[in-house]
């Protein structure tokens, strides 16, 4: 347990990817099965073990010290594992020359092996016997507690590098696999052959395109390619097989029990990679609704039936990797949305539908397309070279994304914390606002990139000489009409928030220049924000 | 009739007062006699018409302060029977930082100890703690919470030196306060055989030296500045500053830094993500929880009062084994040493 409580402590005080990826892969190579399989897939959230409920820990720190010193501890650590690992009165000898710590897997397989009942007594003997960083590890472990920030691609990325193996061979067999992933981890060390994926319906690794640059253009025959719009809603791949349907990220994490609405629809035996949408069905046909309309469906466990009922979820084919037990990947790209469009023909048109294709001869003619998009949910074009197979990862010269410009604004500085790692010592994260009525600045986002190194240093050197007030590691920066610093924000999109005092919140927002020049009291205003709002609705 | 404790010794505005013996203890403000347990800022402060404190605190006042920080100084030796006014005053080590006492005040039948911040575990760089009975015993409440439990200092110093091996690209940097903090965590890593250059901020030097001049060898200490090298000669070096510098322009000299901290705040994961600490180190100049327990059962006092910190716990603790306990509100104590 020591070595994973480690793990845990150090992942979640290191801010920077890389170093993340370095411990995992120190982690993988010094830890046996099957202890590090278990720490992978409780980090990747990928165990099933019967939960311990909050209520329980508290019964069982109350049987062990007063109340009214607990709650003291409670009040001042904020966090109930924290606070029970720290101040567990620890029964029996000192931990110190003992050797009856409870490794993770003891740990794992026990619970695995229990009934829910028993879960509270195994946890008191185990805390007895651990150390307070064990024991933070352990609760968090029962209660299923992690946030650890890690995304699912970083820890395949950790493994890939690891067995030095492509990401994507991981993706593709991720989900057919089972903690403690023993096979997985014969094969990243060389000592066995590639598993086979013996899982129905599995994620196929995606592919991706390139942001598309004006001089590109030059170089690209418009007759090599086919256009479709970029739609704006999150990319994902709907894969059925022998009677077994999934809904899988473009990373592969698997979402079919957050859109059950969908899977369910899915009536077909095949691969279909689109985009995920929420659409209502209307006299006229079909409505699609905004990002925030299907921000209301991400990242939830359980649907409600008025989600479900409110905000349909919706699938816009893009292509199709797989029709029964053929797999089309290596066909071109004119010859798969041939077979998509007859494939889609035979879906319930309520649920899936096929991305039109845009007809054009000349790349100006696709701008003026791009230019004027039908839809407020669309965010640019693809351009894909109608030759083309489908390969995972980003092959060069395939796909292009040309993005619809962004959105811009000018809004005055207000607020600036410091940077972490290589940005320590320079306040490196901005606080901009817009003004709500004149003399009162509203703050309407964040952003902490999109600026140079160089002027990142004529940043942070402006806030120190112009702080008005510290809090912590913030300050807030002098802002009024005359005296202030503009930056012009670019962002991608924008919404109504209730969470934000601006009653806006920006998807994606950057500094796109420093405007020494323009007087604060010329930046923009709020009202001009919300008409952007009225204008994507 | 017997002698109250609050006859003498009282809080009043300017700190802890004794009426018979007519000075201050630690006083936050300029008072025409005070005594001082320690040199930390919140405890010593310049411009006093008298001063008596031990001669490493009445140095380490000076190194701080100038020469001339009050009028007059006194040395008090450890154990040593010094009469003012109607009472007799003695000065016991504390093992919180060098120099530091608690000062023990009798008067007629009773004996009051404030005992000011210390800590009852070895440090190598200061007089070790030693429990003195009274009928009134003071003690502080930095980290009266059983969830303050700190850990041997020693695997704080592994930790850290596993994470310099680990990241030789890096430079670590370790926040520590300049008095006491310093001198203990340095002191331990040449203890844990790292005998390599350590980099200093140039607030912490002069008390580097003193400690050095009262024999605690504290190895090759050189200033963290950039004519010492380029950027990348940092690269795997641990320096050490006290932590306002590192928000500062200061920190930019470093190659990629690694931010550490050490005190006994790190215990909390809050604590130390608020201040972006990317390697906490529970290391503390203070009595954690068992060990204010244990003292207080050790000195077995009939009474307890308790400041600065979180009183209300300590207090509840006492209630608890049928100790008499009261909080003792002192206001401006900041804990500067931790």
């Amino acid at each position: 347990m020591n070595r994973f409580a480690d793990l845990l402590d150090m992942l979640a005080f290191t801010p920077s990817r890389n170093a993340k990826l370095t411990l995992l892969q120190d982690y993988f190579r010094t830890v046996p099965d099957p202890e590090r399989g278990y720490a992978l897939a409780a980090i990747a959230r990928d165990l099933d073990i019967p939960a311990v409920k909050p209520a329980q820990l508290r019964e069982l720190i109350s049987a062990r010290m007063d109340p009214e010193l607990f709650g003291y501890s409670y009040d001042y650590v904020g966090d109930l594992a924290e606070t029970i690992a720290l101040a567990w009165p620890q029964k029996g000898e000192a931990l110190t020359g003992r050797n009856d710590a409870p490794g993770l897997a003891e740990v794992v397989e026990t619970l695995i092996a229990s009934s829910r009942r028993e879960g509270p007594g195994l946890v008191e003997d185990w805390l007895d016997r651990l150390d307070p960083p064990g024991r933070y590890a352990l609760l968090k472990l029962v209660t299923g507690g992690f946030r650890m920030g890690l995304s699912g691609r970083l820890i395949k990325q950790a493994l890939a590098a690891f067995g030095e193996v492509n990401v994507n061979e991981i993706e593709e067999l991720w989900h057919g696999l089972t903690p403690p992933y023993t096979e997985l981890f014969a094969w990243l060390e060389g000592s066995a052959d590639k598993p086979v994926n013996a899982a129905a319906a599995p994620f196929r690794p995606v592919m991706l395109s390139h942001a598309i640059d004006e001089k590109d253009f030059e170089k690209l025959d418009p007759a090599d390619f086919a256009a479709e719009w970029k739609w704006d809603g999150i990319r994902v791949q709907a894969t059925s097989e022998r009677g077994i349907s999934r809904l899988y990220t473009r990373t592969g994490d698997d979402i079919s029990a957050t859109f059950p609405d969908l899977v369910d629809a899915i009536g077909f035996d095949g691969a279909l990679d689109g985009e995920l949408l929420v659409a209502r069905a209307t006299g006229e046909g079909l409505e699609t609704g905004s990002f925030s309309d299907l921000q209301q469906r991400l990242n939830r466990k359980k649907v409600s039936a008025r989600q479900l009922r409110d905000f349909p979820a919706f699938f816009r084919a893009y292509d199709l990797l797989q029709d029964g037990d053929e797999d089309l990947r290596s066909r071109p790209f004119v010859e798969r949305r041939e077979r998509l469009e007859t494939f889609i023909s035979r879906l319930d048109p309520a649920r899936f539908d096929c991305s039109e294709m845009l007809s054009f001869e000349s790349w100006e003619e696709l701008a003026a397309l791009r230019a004027d998009p039908p839809f407020t949910v669309i965010e640019g074009v693809m351009i894909k070279r109608k030759a083309a197979r489908y390969l995972p990862g980003r092959p060069k010269g395939e796909w292009f994304k040309w993005k619809r410009d962004p959105f811009l604004i000018d809004a005055v500085l207000m607020y600036a914390q410091r940077g972490h790692g290589k940005r320590s010592g320079f306040y490196s994260d901005y606080t901009f606002g817009v003004w709500r009525e004149p003399g009162e600045l509203v703050p309407v986002g964040k952003a902490y990139f999109g600026f140079t190194d160089d002027e990142l240093v004529e940043i942070d050197k402006y806030v120190r000489n112009n702080t008005i007030e510290r809090f912590g590691p913030v300050r807030s920066v002098r802002a009024g009409a005359e005296k202030g610093l503009v930056f012009e924000v670019a962002f991608e999109g924008i919404n109504r928030s209730s969470r934000h005092k601006s009653g806006v919140a920006m998807r994606f927002p950057r500094i796109s220049r420093l405007r020494w020049d323009k007087p604060p009291s010329e930046a923009d205003r709020l009202e001009t924000l919300e008409r952007m709002i009225d204008g994507t609705e | 009739m017997a002698t109250r404790p609050e006859d003498l010794l009282i809080p009043r505005r300017e700190g802890l007062y004794c009426p018979p013996g007519d000075f201050f203890i630690d006083p936050v403000r300029n008072v025409d006699r005070a005594l001082i347990t320690h040199g930390h800022a919140d405890h010593a402060r310049a411009g006093h018409d008298h001063v008596l404190a031990t001669p490493q605190t009445l140095d380490i006042m000076a190194i701080r302060y100038g020469a001339d920080h009050a009028r007059e100084t006194q040395a008090a030796e450890f154990g040593e029977t010094i009469r003012i006014n109607d009472v007799t005053v003695r000065f016991h080590p504390a093992g919180h930082v060098l120099g530091s006492a608690q000062i023990a005040v009798e008067w007629k039948d009773l004996r009051i100890v404030a005992s000011g911040d210390y800590k009852p575990r070895p440090d190598p760089t200061c007089a070790t703690f030693e429990p003195v009975p009274c009928d009134v015993f003071i003690t502080e409440a930095t980290f009266a919470l059983p969830v303050f439990r700190h850990p041997d200092a020693m695997d704080e110093i592994t930790r850290l030196l596993r994470s310099v091996k680990r990241n030789p690209e890096r430079a670590h940097l370790i926040g520590v306060y300049s008095l006491g903090k310093a001198q203990r965590v340095i002191r331990l890593i040449r203890d844990a055989g790292y005998h390599q250059p350590l980099y200093i901020h140039g607030a912490l030097q002069k008390l580097c030296e003193y400690y050095e001049s009262q024999g605690i060898a504290l190895g090759d200490l050189r200033p963290a500045t950039v004519d010492a090298g380029a950027k990348g000669d940092f690269a795997g070096a641990i320096v050490l500053g006290p932590p306002s510098a590192f928000g500062d322009k200061w920190a930019r000299r470093f190659p990629d830094p690694l931010v550490s901290f050490a005190s006994g705040w790190m215990q909390v994961r809050a604590r130390a993500r608020q201040r972006g600490v990317e390697l906490p180190l529970v290391i503390s100049d203070h009595a954690d929880w068992d060990e204010l327990a244990d003292t207080i059962q050790t000195v077995a006092p009939g009474e307890v009062w308790v400041t600065h910190g979180r009183e209300e716990a300590l207090v509840r603790w006492c209630a608890m084994q049928g100790i008499p306990a009261r909080p003792l509100h002192l206001v401006g104590y900041e804990d500067e040493g931790d």
